[in-house]
């Protein structure tokens, strides 16, 4: 009896690697996709993976930047953190683009990389790379496991400041020795930041200053941005907005916050936002920031910036209000819980009649508009065929650059989380994999990867993912043989001198993708664009459509660098 | 203008790292920073001597400061009434005569000799920044061969009067 006793207690106590310990602590934050690639330091990690019984799925990627791109995706249309693994060195400083686009773009993702063994840091080792000094400038916190017992309070820890406030990548670094490490101990995941507490309620002082400015404009404008997604306030935006019927534009990254074929909707602002929006902008006596951080693109030159309004900035990160736009009402919370406090007041407007004429002339007079070509298909008119083809209900994904634009522009987002890009950062290559962890975290829906033939080339190699997973992403190549939007920069700033922006030689798209397993269509007349679309669209599968497009088109309206936001060119044919 | 701010920070590893790499990366201006530990355990004081072009930059250091996820606490204490000083060690050449002037110098500033060798002497001052300049000033005829200060350290003083004046308030 004793002895039986004595046998159970000790089966009890199980030998663990840290490894082990690290793939609790992920069951233990609900984790259920990672998106990794294995390597040295990160051996034991990989071997608990295989080890483990967690319900968890690994997606190997084909190279680190698809891996953390997908995660982004995941992170964006989910809501939930992305979960990266990869390995020391080389492993870690391919995610370095990655990591710093979700920083730029306040995206939830969490890291592990896997470091040398302790005893030799610092002793320049076979893939050793300073991971800290390296990731430190571009995550929101990262940290270096020193010991196993640290390890799932670190884990808990690094979940909840890459989730909470504003969301941002969090790295943790992971010495071999400790992954491999044996133990029988139980470790606590209890963390304690009295530094890190995110103010969620907005001060009842600045919403009384907020609705009382309101009542007292005559030519107020809501400026919405990703932090309306974030905080998942899309219905008390528009409840907002409708209940005092003010015109809303969003910044790229907040489109689809407030649904783009609303009434009160002004379309996208900035650089190549509408013509409406920005007048909008320019004009207002009031402008009410919710979740946006005046990007330069946004702004154009800030010192034409709403040059008479009073600017309210509703902001997670008190940083963010005044940083570059003088802000008269500061409110420091999050999105929803300030859109509430907000509702909760009435006040009774003033008469908006001539203001609200002046913007709906605006958008009637100036809306987005485009050249047909009668020889090629023009990128535009494409990706209008798209939006109908999917009735707007499509997830889609760009990279940065002309093709970026004209999805933003003519792809009208009317519900939230559908809209993956790169915003802050402008990464190439950064559409298609994000559309991998998309269709992983969005399993029932339509993906369709909106990329230009430069961006693709850059990430292609995670084609292998999509045939490997059978993930049915329709990725649409917006083929124009060039950099487009640095081509239209040469041709616009520089003289048409086109310096290394026209690609002589593009791979046979078609084959590419057949070499994959995956089905390849190529378009080049707009009379067979529809029925490419609807047969690439409706097929039961992955599918890589080259879509030959107008070289020479441009993106417009535009403000060129360094222009105000009302000295807009090519607002109209 | 130039400003005092002092950050309480948790003991973490690479917590300097971040606020330099903070700072340099946001192209704030910084003087002198000094670190040591405070009066609780696992908490450290931070003292940054700053230049800043106006109030909207000023703000946002201090913003970006409190960002940080180990600072606990961000203080402008440039208009308060503070204690403020600095260590500064001075290695002048002097042998023979010149030592009795030197000493001549220092003895008003109750800076004191703490090395001597066949032709330099060493010596420490400690006090507000100006008065540690004034003392460099005076000593720079004799031949300064090595220089070396702490950067300042500072706090408010144990009692805030009605209104700072001149006097007790700390002139940059």
């Amino acid at each position: 009896m004793k002895v039986e006793a004595k046998h159970e207690l000790e089966s009890a106590k199980k030998v663990m690697t840290g490894a082990d310990v690290l793939i609790n602590a992920l069951v233990e934050a609900e984790v259920d996709t990672i998106f990794g690639y294995p390597g040295g330091a990160v051996l034991p990690i990989y071997d608990a993976i295989y080890r483990s019984n967690a319900q968890f799925e690994h997606v190997l990627s084909r190279h680190e930047q698809g891996s953390i791109h997908a995660a982004e995706g995941y992170a964006r249309v989910t809501g939930k953190p992305g979960v990266v693994i990869a390995t020391s060195g080389p492993g870690a400083t391919n995610l370095v683009t990655g990591i710093t686009d979700a920083m730029m773009d306040s995206l939830p993702i969490v890291i592990f990389t896997g470091q040398v063994a302790s005893n030799v840091i610092g002793t320049d080792a076979f893939q050793e790379a300073d991971v800290m000094g390296i990731t430190t400038p571009i995550t929101k916190y990262n940290y270096q496991v020193n010991q196993l017992s640290e390890l799932p309070g670190i884990v808990k820890e690094a979940f909840h400041v890459a989730s909470t406030g504003r969301p941002g990548p969090v790295v943790v670094d992971i010495p071999k020795n400790i992954s491999a490490e044996l133990s029988t101990a139980v470790y606590e995941s209890h963390f304690e930041l009295p530094g890190y507490q995110p103010n969620k309620t907005p001060n009842p002082l600045q919403i009384i200053k907020l609705t009382d400015a309101l009542s007292r404009a005559k030519k107020p404008i809501v400026l919405a941005g990703a932090g309306v997604i974030f905080a998942k306030a899309t219905n008390e935006l528009i409840e907002f907005a409708e209940k005092y019927h003010l015109p809303v534009t969003n910044t790229l990254l907040g489109l689809g916050c407030f649904p783009g074929s609303h009434q009160l909707s002004l379309g996208m602002a900035g650089m190549h936002g509408t013509y409406a929006a920005n007048m909008g902008l320019y004009e207002c006596d009031l402008l009410i920031n919710i979740g946006a951080r005046f990007d330069d693109r946004l702004t154009g030159n800030l010192k034409h910036f709403a040059p008479h309004a009073k600017v309210a900035h509703i902001d997670i990160d008190p940083a963010e209000i005044g940083k570059n736009v003088q802000t008269e009402i500061p409110v420091v919370a999050d999105a929803k819980e300030a859109l509430e406090a907000l509702l909760k007041r009435s006040v009774e407007l003033g008469d908006q009649l001539v203001w609200k004429e002046r913007l709906a002339r605006y958008k009637q007079d100036y809306p987005l508009w485009y050249e047909r070509s009668d020889q090629q298909i023009s990128p535009q008119w494409l990706l209008e065929r798209v939006h109908q083809i999917t009735d707007g209900e499509a997830i889609v994904t760009t990279d940065v650059g002309q093709h970026q634009m004209w999805a933003a522009q003519f792809y009208s987002f009317e519900k939230p989380n559908r809209w993956v890009t790169s915003g802050g950062l402008g990464t190439m290559g950064f559409g298609f994999p994000a559309a991998i962890g998309a269709q992983l975290g969005a399993p029932g829906e339509l993906v369709v990867s909106v990329v230009g033939d430069g961006g693709f080339q850059m990430t292609a190699q995670e084609l292998a993912v999509v045939k490997e997973r059978n993930l049915p992403i329709k990725i649409l190549i917006v083929n124009n043989q060039a950099l487009g939007m640095v081509r239209q920069w040469q041709e616009s700033f520089y003289e048409e001198r086109y310096s290394e922006s026209l690609f002589v030689q593009n791979p046979d798209f078609v084959k590419l993708a057949d070499s994959y397993g995956i089905r390849g269509m190529r378009v080049n007349k707009e009379e067979d664009v529809q029925e490419v679309l609807e047969e690439a669209i409706g097929f039961d599968g992955p599918v890589v459509v080259d879509c030959q497009v107008v070289q020479q088109t441009c993106v417009y309206p535009m403000i060129a660098p360094g222009k105000g936001i009302h000295e807009m060119i090519g607002v109209s044919k | 203008m130039r400003r005092i701010i002092t950050a309480t920070v948790q003991d973490r590893s690479g917590v300097l790292n971040r606020i330099t790499g903070m700072l340099h990366k946001r192209q704030f201006n910084i003087e002198s920073i000094s670190v040591g530990a405070s009066e609780t355990e696992g908490l450290s004081k931070m003292t940054f001597v700053v230049e800043v072009s106006d109030h909207q930059k000023l703000e946002q250091l201090t913003k970006q400061l409190n960002k940080q996820i180990d600072v606990l606490k961000v203080s402008d204490i440039t208009e308060k009434a503070i204690v403020a000083r600095e260590l500064a060690l001075i290695k002048v050449g002097g042998s023979g005569q010149l030592r009795a002037e030197i000493q001549g110098i220092i003895t008003p500033f109750r800076a004191t000799v703490i090395d001597v060798s066949r032709d330099s002497l060493t010596i420490q001052v400690t006090g507000r920044p100006d008065k540690v300049e004034a003392l460099i000033a005076l000593l720079r005829p004799y031949g300064i061969k090595e220089l070396t200060k702490t950067g300042v350290t500072a706090f408010l003083r144990g009692q805030q009067p009605n209104q700072v004046t001149e006097l007790n308030s700390f002139t940059i």
